[in-house]
């Protein structure tokens, strides 16, 4: 068959394992959506014990939830949100075979919005926690009412948000690694399946974080 | 002469193993057939450390007072067998190393879906066994393989944190596997394999892998909170500072339970096909035999609860586990049934292969008999946590699963290498493998109803004879795993020559040369029957 000679940017695109293209572009998609569902799952698991505990101690986790800003937590929804856009809209320019630039910005802004998202995390509200002695393990100091359940919120409340952030920044890095292929010119409305399946990515994490929102800063009415 | 001849033919002939030398060409390979004979030889070995463990327990209760070692180190004994035992070698026993070899064959693919996260998946599995071993070098983990809080979490002084890490590891091992097979057995079939002309193991690695998709990410986030309780202190499952055991062991057990499935329904999926090519007939009710791994490994995920009757866990809780547990018995049930179907009135020849086929129908059937007993909510009060969960749960993972696993390894050795084993040799290992098997836990059976508990490395005088009868069954048990190893090795250089189909079986797997081509076949084939399309023989007449 022809197809396995068909090259981009002088790699072939299609694995010798596999018949066809589309059965391999096909493939890598399904990969992608089982590991999904086993992040759902890895995540899961957390959700379930957060949820235990937040029924058995609320009035400390809401005491916790007040120390931790909605703000930041609002403004960084509204920033992955909008970086889940322009990663459907480099998908759609390479789809249709914009240029490469178009493609190349799109991606640029969806990481930069990665970037924007662990700046407010880390430096405006861990670091915040931090200086307010509120790291468990580290330097938790509170004495008020249900410290000991407040201080376990806390304790979800960095594990949750810390292993979504590890989530992002795995996802800044294949963005990274993209834009280079990219660059290379890899790409084209024929093959661009890592991009796709990139995206299924990188849309996943952005909806972890719309559970964590209102799991961890909207709790106990404000 | 002829076998000089056929000697030469295979010499020359390039095929997976011959086409390139060297440790390099082993450590960075992306075929599946290579990948799953490293993952034999990795699981071997570890098998061979578990076993050593289970051969010191089994000498320390010779004595009632015990023989050998410290209460303390036999607590490291029992836990080091079963970490090991479960997921460095069960977990990835069938699935690795038969499902890794077979799955692309019986479909008629060249390779997995994703090649390379075939080889990382090995190499996860490697990185947390070398945790386990180090654990094991530096002292030894005595929680036990469950790692029950708030012991493992805030009491223990041993390496639980290296033994966690290991098995935390190792779970993304099997996790990207299952990926794989679920990708594979989706997109990789060749023209005109349908889903219901797939080979049954087939169907039954496929559930496999849903339910090792599903269930691995929750222990996986169970360990690292355990492991976060034990550096902090914060109390997520120790009650003295507000924490739940009780919801560590439902998470643990929404993963482990299910595990049990994800050992035995590998297991039927061998079974199947042995069962199939041995009495040269198409397993009976193939659908119900297929759609009741599908059935089983839902079910799986309904019944972690009969683990924690007596834990404090609601009663009405407790009656829904109980209830919902039956029900596994159900599919269990017709498979069992349907393979005993099948072998009624086939024309059955009783090679090794099949010995430990039918080995398996038995001591399948009485693990999961006795299973009932601990479902019952009443029973189990009695025999929680004696040897009858020991010896249920051995009919079922050694009984089955490991009977099952040597079946095939039996059964396909010829494929994987082009070699015959010597049969009388083989079928006595398998008798001796079944003696010794019931030899060493039917005792425990007897000895559970008497009230012995596990775990303990001492026992009341009175239950010396049986366990004296178990040890001794565990010696046969373990001359007759020897026997295959030295065999199996010797027949790699020494067999005779297997030829493509020396059983005469139907499938894709025997169609082509054995050991296969890198590409497994020559050109892609096409199906046109369904599997275990074998002649019917017409019927002898009574007069
Ligand atoms: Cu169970």
């Amino acid at each position: 068959m022809s197809e396995s000679a068909i090259t981009q940017a002088g790699r072939p695109i299609l694995e010798e394992h596999f018949e066809t293209l589309p059965a391999q572009e096909e493939a890598r998609k399904l990969g992608m959506w089982v590991f999904l569902i086993t992040e759902i799952l890895f995540f899961g698991g957390l959700f379930a014990t957060y949820t235990v505990y937040r029924e058995l101690y609320l009035p400390g986790f809401t005491q916790g939830s007040h120390f931790i800003e909605v703000k930041w937590g609002a403004i960084n929804t509204a920033v992955l949100i909008v970086s889940s856009l322009t990663m459907a809209l480099a998908i759609r320019s390479v789809q249709v075979g914009k240029r490469k630039g178009t493609t190349l910005g799109l991606l640029g802004i969806t990481m930069l919005l990665g970037v924007v998202f662990l700046c407010i995390k880390f430096i405006l509200e861990w670091r915040v926690d931090y200086l307010h002695h509120h790291v468990p393990g580290i330097n938790f100091d509170y004495a008020g009412p249900h410290a000991a359940h407040v201080k376990l919120f806390f304790l979800f409340y960095f594990y949750m948000t810390g292993l979504h952030a590890i989530h992002v920044i795995v996802g800044i890095g294949i963005l990274l690694a993209l834009s280079y292929l990219t660059w290379r010119g890899r790409f084209s409305p024929k093959y661009y399946s890592p991009i796709e399946v990139a995206g299924l990515y990188w849309h996943f994490v952005d909806i972890i974080w719309i559970f964590l929102f209102p799991l961890l800063y909207l709790i106990g009415g404000r | 002469m002829s076998v000089a001849v056929a000697e030469l033919a295979t010499r020359s002939r390039v095929h997976y193993l011959n086409e390139s030398y060297g440790v390099k060409s082993w450590l960075l390979t992306t075929d599946h057939k290579r990948i799953a004979i490293l993952y034999m030889v990795s699981i071997t070995f570890m098998f061979l450390v578990g076993a050593c463990a289970a051969a010191l327990m089994r000498i320390q209760l010779l004595e009632p007072a015990g023989a050998i070692v410290q209460p303390e180190t036999y607590n490291k004994l029992f836990s080091i067998h079963g970490i090991i035992m479960v997921w460095f070698f069960l977990i990835p026993s069938i699935p690795a190393v038969l499902g890794n070899f077979l799955i692309p064959m019986m479909i008629g693919a060249r390779d997995v879906a994703f090649p390379k996260l075939n080889l990382l998946s090995w190499y996860i599995y490697i990185i947390g066994a070398c945790f386990i071993l180090y654990t094991l070098i530096y002292g030894g983990v005595d929680t036990g393989w469950t790692f029950y809080t708030p012991y493992s979490s805030t009491y223990s002084n041993s390496h639980v944190f290296g033994a966690a890490a290991g098995v935390f590891i190792v779970g993304f091992s099997s996790i990207l596997t299952g990926l794989n097979f679920i990708v594979t057995v989706h997109k990789m079939r060749a023209p005109g394999m349908t889903w219901f002309r797939l080979p049954l193991f087939i169907w039954s690695l496929y559930a496999t892998s849903i339910v090792l998709v599903l269930a691995t990410p929750v222990l996986a986030i169970t360990l690292s909170l355990m492991a976060m309780e034990r550096f902090l202190h914060i109390g997520i499952f120790n009650p003295a500072i507000g924490g739940d055991p009780l919801l560590f062991q439902h998470l643990f057990w929404f993963y482990s339970h299910p595990a049990v499935y994800i050992m035995v329904l590998p297991a039927m999926g061998v079974i199947s096909e042995l069962v199939a090519a041995y009495s040269r007939r198409r397993v009976y009710g193939y659908a119900f035999v297929a759609f009741s791994s599908f059935a089983i490994a839902l079910i799986a995920f309904l019944v972690w609860g009969h683990h924690m009757f007596v834990s404090g866990q609601s009663v009405y809780a407790g009656m829904v586990f109980s209830a919902l547990s039956f029900l596994v018995a159900i599919p269990s049930g017709i498979k069992v049934f349907n393979w005993t179907a099948t072998l009624y009135k086939g024309s059955n020849s009783y090679d090794a292969p099949m010995l430990y086929a039918l080995g398996f129908l038995g001591l399948f059937t009485m693990g999961g008999l006795t299973g009932l007993f601990l479902a019952s909510l009443s029973i189990d009060v009695h025999l929680h946590d004696t040897y009858f969960v020991i010896a249920h749960f051995h009919y079922i993972m050694v009984g089955g699963s490991v009977m099952a696993y040597m079946g095939g390894l039996h059964y396909w050795w010829p494929k994987m290498t082009g070699r015959l084993y010597p049969d009388k040799w083989a079928r006595f290992a398998a008798f001796t493998i079944f003696i010794g098997f019931n030899l060493t836990f039917f005792p425990q059976y007897i000895l559970g109803y008497l009230g012995m508990l596990r775990r303990y490395a001492v026992y009341p005088a009175q239950f010396q004879a049986l366990n004296v009868l178990s040890s001794a069954g565990a010696s046969i048990l373990g001359v007759g795993y020897f026997i295959p190893l030295v065999y199996l090795i010797w027949s790699m250089r020494y067999g005779r020559e297997a030829g493509p189909n020396p059983w005469r079986a139907k499938g894709l797997e025997w169609e082509t040369a054995s050991p296969p081509p890198r590409e497994n076949f020559e050109e892609t084939p096409i199906v046109t029957e369904e599997a275990y399309a074998y002649p019917t023989r017409p019927r002898a007449v009574r007069v």
